[in-house]
């Protein structure tokens, strides 16, 4: 102790005993301390990147272009409306410089062509991370409270869903994924409302359950509880990986208390009057194009056919024959809201499409099954486990109210904070790791979490993922003006008896009117200004291939002449364009025709899409034209090719900025074609 | 942002970055960890593409659908149990990265692309018999604009630019008497350059004297629109497309 102390006093003497040596000795230090900050500055990461930048672009040819470019120093991205503040320019400093375009290091690189420029939008927007930081560990890695790392690559397009709510062309994933909360029924469980305010509604079908017994028996619900996608691959309804007790006391039940719908089954007496034709089963399955909407496994395994309604591989094991035909009859006896039509078909064709349906079924499906008769505590368990998994926020079940807010509300769910996460160990911390492992495998986070397991591939979780991660605060908090509102679907409703058959033969569940329905088939908001009735009430009959290239048909109704008459006067009064001059009379003189001609097949080329004389023309694209004399109305034809995409929003066919005289011309041409046998076809 | 891939690394010392340069300078081979659990049971002398090679995918997300190789002996067996270790360039990842051959000597991997666009090298490898056996194979990554451009031609191109048809798609392509150019085919749209690219888009074939039957599309797209068709014809073209050399500006 002694030692040191005298050790120090002789220090302290040799440094401050002579007032120069002392002032001398202070200046030195107060040097050293001046110089920290600027050497921290030096040393800094930033700093050394910016050196570095300038290293990698001295010997390109723009070097001084670009050089003159570079600002040393801290760069900052200020956006007081969104809350941003990023310095990440400072190291990534070629961002903006397209001559960078091969430069493959970072953070040197060039960023991609986006239609933002990166000034006005920062970059954490879309990136996620620390802005502010100035470090790569802080701004790209930080795991603080509050704070988020950066988002991986593959969920980018989130940053595109905060502000755009509506579906963009270059974001397909977030899209998808958007489409899969409706689709696959997670809005259900999970409350998702837009920063709107607007909520999330499902577009699922869910069947209800308070008639099942008559469509299937308890032996087949037994099946399906236990693994859905054993039944059918493609279904939406995941699993809930229930034991053999539980899956058998809750069929018990369903099948307890649904109640027999009346007309939900054909009497059997009413059965022997239209007898099978089992040859013509599957071509009466094909004309009525089932497959547009309904798909069927084939011999490879493949699906063919539409996802509309439910997979039809192995319906034989689950709908009753009765029940069956009792659907085919009038599907919206027990379900008013399917989308499926109402064919008119005879009972004949019923039983026809009855046993071709039945004999869809898989002998070794369920065969092992055997259920006993379940006993009223084993029924009241059902039940129990029913209200406990929330069946019924998808279902209706007799004696099951649907529950709300069953599951915890998403709509901010790309917000929520690391520190309120429990991830499983060995997991990434983060919130994509953690939402697409929740997607993947719910039931690994816990025994008793509820949500069950969905059949996904690594894409679709993705893009659910991807939807979720674009659900933020920051979406909800900027001004309203910085949104992209969803183009909501309309209520659109048919009125009338017209509205009635265009409702029984779901007319919307494949065609689109003003602004409601769906997208299989062509939009028929402006049908009454395109179309002659002639043809129209000849379509409706019997409707005939238009566009060969198409997969998907219009089915045959077999409508009674009075509704056919009454659905083509509603389609020709109501759906009309105020935009057409529907008294536009074509010419029909021979040189003003084939003057149309001529610009058809030379000037417009239009045959390399369009067939009009089927012995040389061979275009597959667009519709066939042999009959379009008979077909279109003058007035919208001409209106058609001035401009197509004015008719038809998004339609392939280019505007070809036609004049009028040309147009003119190609409507006289297009009018001369008429029906086989007619003037004007050849 | 950091490659995925070099964050282990440990970013944040200038050391990581000297490696992080000097890996992607060396076009750095992502070595798949060891892995230890996999004991082959076999070995072949020659491996072979199923599926899943020359796909076009997006930039940092998995590709559609994964790849499939299969492992074959001299006579051209299929091989079960080999063991087959996948690489490939920076920021390529895979799921898994090494695995055995099934009963069918297919080994299947799904493909995570890195964050840049361009063309990705994946390579298989299989322990042969004397020396590794390895099969080389090409994945396109697009970025933003391309993407947008390979939706567009799927839209507008595809019916007449593609021979191949799928179920969901008739070709048109044999229907035409002057056959389209596949947007794939570099030895002609690498001669061609943006402008021409433009002006075809734009007002159709007769604006380079071609055919008429490739319509304008100058008032259907926007500019933006055929900026996203043409990087995208660019970054599919086989061979390469080279971009003209760097303009020098003018003193």
């Amino acid at each position: 102790m002694r030692s040191i102390g005298k050790y120090l006093s002789s220090a302290w003497r040799a440094l401050f005993g002579d007032p120069v040596r002392a002032f001398g000795f202070v200046s030195v230090i107060l040097l050293l301390i001046l110089a920290i900050a600027p050497a921290k500055e030096h040393f800094s990461q930033w700093h050394s990147y910016q050196r570095k930048y300038l290293g990698l672009i001295r010997d390109r040819g723009d070097a001084v272009s670009l050089r003159r470019r570079m600002q040393p120093g801290i760069h900052q991205i200020w956006l007081p409306e969104l809350g941003v503040v990023d310095r990440c320019t400072t190291c990534h400093l070629g961002l903006k410089e397209a001559s960078l375009s091969d430069v493959t290091q970072q953070p040197f690189r060039k960023h991609p062509v986006i239609p933002h420029p990166v000034d006005a939008f920062g970059c954490v927007i879309c990136h996620g991370g620390q802005g502010p930081a100035t470090t790569v560990a802080e701004a790209h890695h930080s795991e603080r409270a509050g704070e988020e790392p950066i988002l991986p690559m593959r969920y980018i397009e989130s940053g595109c869903g905060q502000c755009h709510q509506n579906a963009l062309t270059g974001t397909p994933q977030l899209n998808l994924g958007r489409t899969m909360l409706t689709r696959y029924g997670c809005v259900h469980c999970h409350a998702i409302t837009r920063p709107d305010g607007s909520k999330v509604e499902a577009t699922d079908h869910p069947p209800s359950l308070a008639h099942v017994a008559d469509k299937s028996t308890r032996e087949w619900l037994f099946s399906w509880l236990k693994d859905p996608q054993a039944y059918a691959a493609s279904t939406t309804m995941p699993n809930f990986k229930l034991s053999d007790a539980d899956a058998s006391d809750i069929s018990a039940y369903l099948v307890k208390s649904s109640t027999p719908q009346a007309g939900d089954t054909v009497a059997a007496a009413t059965k022997p009057a239209a007898a099978a034709d089992a040859a013509a089963g599957p071509s009466l399955y094909g004309e009525s194009f089932c497959a547009s909407c309904h798909a069927v496994q084939n011999a490879a395994g493949n699906l063919v056919g539409g996802d509309v309604g439910p997979e039809l591989t192995r319906i034989g094991n689950k709908a009753k024959p009765e029940w069956l035909a009792a659907w085919l009859q009038n599907p919206r006896v027990y379900d008013a809201t399917t989308p499926m039509p109402r064919y008119r078909f005879t009972p004949q064709q019923v039983a026809t499409l009855v046993a071709f349906l039945q004999a869809k079924s898989d002998s070794d499906y369920g065969s092992g099954v055997h259920l006993d008769a379940a006993t009223p505590q084993q029924i009241a368990h059902g039940r129990k486990l029913i209200v406990e998994l929330g069946c019924a926020a998808c279902h209706e079940i007799n004696g099951v109210q649907k529950p709300e807010n069953f599951a915890p509300d998403l709509s901010s769910i790309g917000s929520k904070p690391l520190a309120q996460i429990v991830f499983l160990p060995g997991m990434e911390h983060s919130l994509p790791s953690y939402i697409s492992a929740k997607i993947r495998q719910p039931r690994a986070f816990g025994s008793s979490v509820k949500m069950p397991q969905f059949t996904l591939s690594a894409s679709q979780t993705d893009a659910l993922t991807t939807a979720l991660l674009a659900q933020t605060a920051r979406s909800r908090s900027m001004p309203d003006g910085l949104r992209v509102a969803e183009i909501p679907e309309t209520n659109f409703q048919p009125a009338g008896h017209a509205g009635k058959l265009i409702t029984e033969l779901a007319c919307l569940s494949c065609h689109r009117f003003n602004g409601r329905g769906g997208d299989m088939a062509p939009d028929l908001t402006w049908e009454g200004s395109s179309v002659q009735r002639q043809w129209l009430t000849a379509f409706l009959h019997n409707p005939n291939t238009l566009r060969p290239s198409l997969i998907r048909r219009m089915p045959r109704f077999n409508l009674s002449d009075s509704d056919n008459a009454e659905l083509t006067d509603y389609i020709l009064t109501v759906y009309q364009s105020p935009a057409i001059d529907a008294d536009l009379a074509p010419t029909t003189t021979p040189d003003v025709v084939e003057h149309g001609r001529q610009l058809f097949y030379s000037k417009y080329a239009c045959q390399s899409c369009h067939i009009v004389d089927t012995k040389t023309d061979k275009g597959y694209i667009g519709p066939t034209l042999t009959q379009v004399g008979s077909r279109l109305t003058p007035a919208w034809t001409y209106a058609w090719l001035k401009n197509p995409q004015a008719l038809r929003p998004g339609v392939a066919e280019p505007n070809q900025n036609m004049s009028d005289e040309d147009a003119r011309a190609l409507t006289d041409f297009l009018m001369s074609l008429k029906a086989p046998g007619g003037r004007g076809a050849k | 942002m950091m490659m995925r891939s070099t964050a282990n690394f440990g970013i944040g010392t200038s050391a990581a970055t000297a490696l992080f340069s000097l890996a992607m300078l060396a076009g750095c081979k992502h070595q798949a960890p060891a892995n230890t659990a996999l004991k082959p049971t076999a070995q072949g002398t020659a491996i072979v593409e199923s599926s899943g090679g020359h796909q076009v995918g997006v930039t940092g997300t998995v590709l559609k659908d994964p790849v499939v190789v299969q492992v074959n002996d001299d006579k051209g067996n299929a091989i079960s149990g080999a063991l087959v270790e996948f690489h490939g360039t920076a920021g390529v990842s895979f799921d898994p990265s090494a695995v055995l051959t099934d009963s069918s000597g297919q080994a299947t991997t799904a493909v995570t692309l890195g964050d840049t666009s361009g063309r990705f090298h994946i390579s298989a490898v299989t322990p042969g018999n004397a020396k590794p056996v390895s099969l080389d194979i090409v994945e396109t990554a697009l970025d933003y604009q391309e993407r947008v451009g390979a939706i567009l031609t799927d839209k507008y191109c595809s019916r007449c630019h593609d021979p191949e048809s799928s179920p969901q798609r008739v070709s048109n392509y044999d229907n035409l008497e002057v056959k389209p150019h596949q947007f794939t085919d570099g030895n002609t749209l690498n001669k061609m350059s943006d402008a021409d690219l433009t002006s075809i888009i734009l007002h159709g074939g007769p604006a380079l004297n071609r055919s008429a039957l490739m319509p304008p599309y100058g008032n259907t797209l926007n500019a933006s629109d055929v900026k996203a068709l043409i990087a995208y014809t660019r970054a599919v073209s086989d061979p390469l497309y080279q971009p003209p050399g760097t303009v020098y500006e003018r003193k």
